[in-house]
């Protein structure tokens, strides 16, 4: 009976218990810095540096950082390498956070129609779940980047498509827990449909598990999206994202490694601060670790 | 035992007519479909592609082409590569094994650091050691996989020169040593993720055994605190190990693939990736079931194994 009402009613008490559990995360706490700041420099600072994104200073290729006007140094058509930088930000991020909504909602979907139909219905969907699992997600996501023309809206969605099968785990597993429990066969005796018992008395109390994986699908998928554009199948140049603009840095490791240690850096700061802030939510939420 | 072994074929068997057909569903979504390969054939007039396709029977129902092209799947005629017109099975299998190379010395690699790095956080729990392993294992999970492989390319091919930056080996060159100085860098670049989930896993197990009974019943019998440690805790830890090693086969494909791009390695990521460039879409068709198969394969013998050394499960 106590379960019962500590799960019915998440108070604002509770609620309160988990900002200030996140607030104690210091390495949550840097991650979320780390976002706002990086979030703030791709939107406003374009606007701020002194040169385009795409202006070309053929006076100026392969500048170092730190030398002369450009901050970061340029790139191989004299391209200034910050500008680039945080332009290409504003696509690695929006691509992340849009791939972590829509795979969420997919996986929401379906975990919570398994969870809750159970049954043969449940099986089907939980097996196909195992099977996209059971592909390497890069070769899927290049088969599927091959077929599909890759836009930064299809990009998305190839992301997505890849990515929901960790929510829907996560996510079923959740829904069945609480199939059984009194407030839901309370709502069945008061007559409600099953798309009311399924998204309106049973997922909000599956709401923790779900922030944390979404937190962790918006590393992924920036990760993702860094591979398939590193390899020359994603973000399409001249738009610039922080996979594409590694793409091709190789053949310059030797006379201009700038170009590949910087925007590699950026990535790898984005994917740890969604990291840190999923750990730290896991913390903060009560969510039991089921990952690694 | 047999139980368990038909109920675990019957599972992979299910799971395999799931995976292919997501296969077929994504051949049928490639420019072309099947047909891509007469597509880029100028003298063909849409005419000709007509009646290729009564030919061919791509003018049956969707289900019959699907039984058709399992069927064929099954028989192993995999279909042909545009570019050179050799099978692609014996392609795949001509790369087969660089790969599993690549795999398995950096699966060794992951395994020993990321074995070493769990056990000794366990022990001293909230010391720096173990703070500092579990960030820099989050952190770790976060690099790129590429972006790793260049960074090492830059600093231990190109500024120290120690390391070769690509390729199996030098032509001509084909002595054992050779191999391996060129199998260093690649597969210690690819383990760097792994060597953070082990670490995570090997912590978690380390910190769950410790607080068990029969640790308590060793000290007490007076066993020397390494002896509990390597025999009792770790060796209790091993068998998960198994599952955990065929559960990440997905993810040290994904990491290949990259690897072998960065540093040239002639295996089936490369390939995967030639393949594409050229729109050789059996091969890339080919590629992608035969990952999703090792992958099916993998957990299917893991659990067996698993099953053989712990009676627990396989009367369960």
């Amino acid at each position: 009976m106590t379960a019962l009402t500590a799960n019915a009613a998440p108070s604002r008490w509770r609620n309160n218990r988990a900002a200030l559990r996140f607030m104690r995360h210091r390495l949550a706490l840097l991650g979320l810095a780390m976002i706002i700041f990086l979030s703030l420099a791709c939107v406003l600072g374009p606007h701020l540096l002194p040169y385009d994104s795409l202006y070309i200073d053929l006076r100026a290729r392969f500048a170092p950082p730190l030398t002369g006007y450009h901050f970061l140094g340029t790139d191989p058509l004299g391209r200034d390498l910050a500008a680039r930088l945080l332009m290409a930000g504003r696509i690695s991020l929006l691509v992340g956070f849009f791939a972590m909504v829509l795979s969420t909602l997919i996986g929401t979907l379906v975990g919570v129609i398994a969870g809750y139909r159970g049954g043969w219905v449940g099986a089907a969907l939980m097996r196909t779940v195992d099977g996209f699992l059971s592909f390497p997600s890069i070769f899927l996501l290049l088969a599927l980047a091959a077929a599909l023309k890759p836009s930064p809206v299809m990009i998305t969605i190839i992301i997505a498509l890849t990515s929901w099968m960790e929510v829907a785990r996560i996510v079923e597993a959740e829904v069945r827990s609480l199939r059984e429990r009194e407030f839901v066969l309370a709502g069945r005796m008061l007559g409600l449909s099953g798309t009311h018992i399924m998204f309106r008395e049973i997922l909000p109390n599956a709401m923790g598990p779900i922030i944390v994986a979404s937190t962790l699908t918006v590393a992924r998928a920036i990760l993702m999206e860094a591979y398939i554009s590193f390899l020359g199948y994603g973000i399409q140049p001249p738009l610039p994202s922080w996979g594409n603009m590694l793409n091709g840095a190789q053949q310059y490791l030797g006379s201009a490694p700038w170009l590949a240690i910087i925007p590699g850096a950026a990535i790898t700061i984005a994917v740890t601060s969604f990291n840190f802030i999923g750990d730290g939510l896991r913390d903060a939420l009560d969510v039991r670790d089921d990952h690694i | 035992m047999r139980g368990f072994l038909l109920n675990r074929l019957s599972q992979s068997l299910v799971l395999l007519v799931i995976v292919s057909i997501i296969g077929f569903g994504i051949l049928n979504l490639l420019p072309g479909g099947p047909l891509a390969q007469f597509g880029l054939d100028p003298g063909m007039t849409q005419q000709d592609i007509e009646r290729l396709k009564g030919l061919l029977g791509l003018d049956r129902p969707i289900w019959i082409q699907y039984l058709d092209w399992a069927w064929r799947l099954v028989r192993g005629d995999w279909g042909h590569s545009f570019r050179d017109g050799a099978p692609v099975l014996e392609i795949i299998g001509s790369h087969l094994f660089a790969t599993l190379l690549l795999m398995g010395s950096s699966t060794a690699i992951a395994i020993s650091i990321g074995a070493w790095i769990g056990i000794r956080g366990a022990t001293r729990r909230y010391s720096l050691f173990d703070y500092l392993a579990t960030v820099g294992a989050m952190v770790a999970l976060s690099v790129p996989t590429f972006w790793f492989g260049l960074v090492g390319i830059y600093i231990f091919s190109l500024k120290l020169g120690w390391l070769p930056a690509g390729n199996m080996s030098e032509i001509g060159d084909s002595s054992i040593l050779g191999y391996l100085h060129h199998l260093i860098l690649p597969s210690v670049v690819l383990s760097l993720v792994h060597v953070a989930i082990w670490s995570r896993y090997m912590r978690t197990a380390t910190l769950d055994a410790i607080s068990q009974d029969f640790v308590k019943t060793a000290r007490a019998k007076g066993l020397s605190e390494r002896r509990i440690l390597m025999k009792h805790v770790v060796g209790n830890a091993l068998l998960p190990m198994i599952t955990l090693a065929g559960m990440q086969l997905p993810s040290i494909l994904t990491g290949a693939l990259v690897t072998e791009t960065v540093f040239t390695w002639p295996g089936m990521g490369r390939l995967f990736l030639d393949s594409l460039g050229y729109s050789d879409y059996p091969v890339v068709m080919g590629l992608l079931m035969f990952s999703a198969i090792l992958v099916l394969l993998g957990n299917l013998i893991a659990d067996i194994v698993v099953a053989i050394v712990d009676p627990r499960i396989r009367l369960a």
